[in-house]
């Protein structure tokens, strides 16, 4: 799919949902579209459901920390990969959010969201609104050590939760 | 006799008994089914028809910890597959031996981070280090050779009382917990 079409599902959404689309850009072949949060549920069920996108794939969810010499507000931005089987072309999209800031979850719309989500709580910390089960998923359930991938998590040595369980000789 | 001819004696009788039960334990070392990462697929290499090294050596894996005595640590351990490893290691019957195989195992390779038990011997007792990343199934049988000359002079690190803790790398975090929850 060329670049102009990627732009043509940009556009699309720009017609559909004027007011959801913050930013969109492409680079590198690859568009990117920047929504308001408030929007991001119903953008998501009309890029799956309408025959012109079928996004009928959420490969990802992850987040961005723009902290320390990269600091920008708000802090965090929530990113979704999107791909469509039948069409075979991508989409990503972003919601900017500050610390603490609840996202709406789309755990509803694509069944992978479910476990993408809580993924990005663990790693990340956000907080995703309406998810059924947000609990941590690849982290141990009683860590207490913070969100690991967070840019001022510190590295190195080991943190509460090993001292507690770790049988260090 | 004599005391220093007696003497002489119980030593060689001892001597005898190390240098046999020596020789049984090294020629036959069965190690424990236990693969952790990318190393486990070098290691299963160096098991398979390639190499031929446990059949060579008389080793022979066991689906159990209770019927192996050696334990090939092969892989990245985590935070939280360190107690578990821990366990395994207390459920083998003595005596019995631990390899810890490649960079991860040996010293948490390239991943000091909030998840990685930074060497496998700050939980248990290791015989041999293997490096490598992996180690291809050469070196590992390097790693076992050397392992059954230790056995052979009846040398076992679970004999050895633990190594006092590093204060630079085992130290305890705890302003890593920056944000709120």
């Amino acid at each position: 799919m060329s670049d102009d079409q990627l732009s043509a599902v940009a556009t699309r959404l720009q017609e559909a949902m004027p007011d959801a689309v913050l930013e969109s850009g492409v680079y590198m072949g690859e568009t990117t579209i920047v929504l308001a949060a408030d929007w991001l549920v119903d953008v998501c069920v009309f890029l799956r459901d309408d025959p012109a996108t079928r996004f009928d794939y959420l490969v990802d969810v992850t987040a961005i920390d723009w902290f320390a010499h990269h600091a920008r507000e708000p802090r965090f931005d929530v990113v979704y990969h999107l791909r469509s089987i039948p069409l075979g072309h991508v989409l990503r999209l972003k919601v900017r959010v500050a610390d603490l800031e609840p996202v709406p979850t789309v755990s509803g719309v694509w069944r992978l969201g479910d476990w993408a989500e809580r993924e990005t709580y663990d790693m990340f910390g956000i907080k995703f609104e309406g998810h059924p089960d947000l609990r941590r998923i690849l982290l141990p359930e009683d860590w207490e050590d913070g969100f690991p991938l967070r840019k001022d998590f510190a590295i190195g040595g080991y943190g509460i939760w090993a001292a507690d369980n770790v049988p260090f000789r | 006799m004599s005391d220093r001819l007696k003497k002489a004696d119980e030593n060689l009788v001892e001597t005898a008994r190390t240098a046999i039960f020596g020789w049984a334990r090294k020629s036959s070392l069965w190690p424990m089914t236990f693969g952790l990462a990318c190393c486990a697929i070098e290691m299963m290499a160096a098991s398979a028809a390639r190499f031929d090294i446990m059949e060579r050596s008389g080793m022979l894996f066991r689906a159990s910890p209770r019927q192996s005595d050696l334990m090939i640590v092969s892989g990245s351990v985590t935070l939280k597959m360190a107690p578990v490893l821990r366990r395994l290691y207390d459920q083998m019957p003595d005596p019995k031996w631990v390899i810890s195989m490649g960079s991860c195992a040996s010293a948490g390779g390239p991943y000091p981070t909030y998840s990685h038990l930074q060497g496998v011997d700050k939980v248990v007792p290791v015989d041999v280090y293997v490096p490598g990343c992996p180690p291809v199934p050469e070196a590992l049988f390097y790693g076992i050779l050397e392992l059954q000359r230790l056995i052979q002079q009846g040398q076992r690190q679970s004999d050895q009382e633990a190594p006092e803790k590093d204060p630079v790398l085992d130290r305890t975090l705890t302003s890593s917990a920056g944000p709120p929850r």
